[in-house]
């Protein structure tokens, strides 16, 4: 199961951090999560949203293996 | 070159001095310290999330880019991450060069992509509860001065 990680606003809207999930690639790891939570599932898909798979940025084809890191990133502000 | 993240809180005057250490062909060192603003008492404590290893590795290309364009000697970029009090230092840019225009524009250059693309998330407690932040369009057209 991949291991996914929410960052910014993302963890606060699904209220967790970290999870493993069951998925062949990073669209079919959107539709599970959005089955079970709508506005999560939403909010992944949300403009500015970035996924990175083992740390590189990827796009929502990407596939996944049994230890994929998947990182969903929401717009990003340092400084 | 260094690219580092701190949960403590840092003195920018002792990077400052370790950074411009035993440099001899190096004419010119630009600094940029940024403080966390308590916007007229709104905001209490700032927090900065990184992504632990992706954050360092993102910020490190960038910095690899901003050697090459500006010709640079070394650069040195600490940030927080974690809770920061109003006034305490957020993040410190050191560039050294032969000259100073490359030095003060890659300081410019990297502080522009830090606002805006470095993989940090940033939130505002105050009294009236808190709040994302996220880059504004001044940040983006800051950035994109630099052609990206």
């Amino acid at each position: 199961m991949a291991r996914v990680l929410l960052f910014g606003a993302l963890r606060d809207l699904a209220g967790w951090r970290e999870r493993r999930i069951e998925a062949a690639s990073v669209s079919a790891l959107c539709a599970v999560i959005g089955q079970e939570d709508a506005a999560l599932g939403e909010a992944l898909a949300g403009k500015g949203v970035q996924v990175a798979v083992d740390q590189a940025i990827v796009r929502d084809d990407a596939v996944l293996a049994d230890t994929s890191e998947v990182a969903f990133l929401p717009p990003m502000s340092g400084g | 070159m260094s690219v580092r993240l701190t949960d403590a809180p840092f003195d920018p005057g002792a990077l400052l001095s370790d950074f411009a250490r035993n440099r001899t062909e190096t004419g010119a060192v630009a600094t940029f310290t940024g403080l966390a603003r308590a916007e007229a008492g709104a905001t209490t404590v700032l927090e900065l999330e990184a992504y632990p290893g992706f954050t360092e590795a993102q910020i490190g290309r960038i910095a690899d880019q901003a050697c090459e364009r500006f010709g640079l000697h070394d650069l040195a970029i600490l940030h927080r991450v974690g809770r920061i009090a109003p006034g305490d230092p957020i993040v410190f840019v050191a560039t050294a060069a032969g000259h100073r225009r490359a030095a003060f524009e890659a300081c410019d250059f990297l502080m522009d992509y830090l606002k805006s693309r470095a993989p940090f998330w940033k939130k505002e407690h105050g009294p009236s509860g808190e709040r994302w932040i996220e880059p504004t369009a001044q940040d983006h057209a800051d950035r994109e001065r630099w052609g990206g």
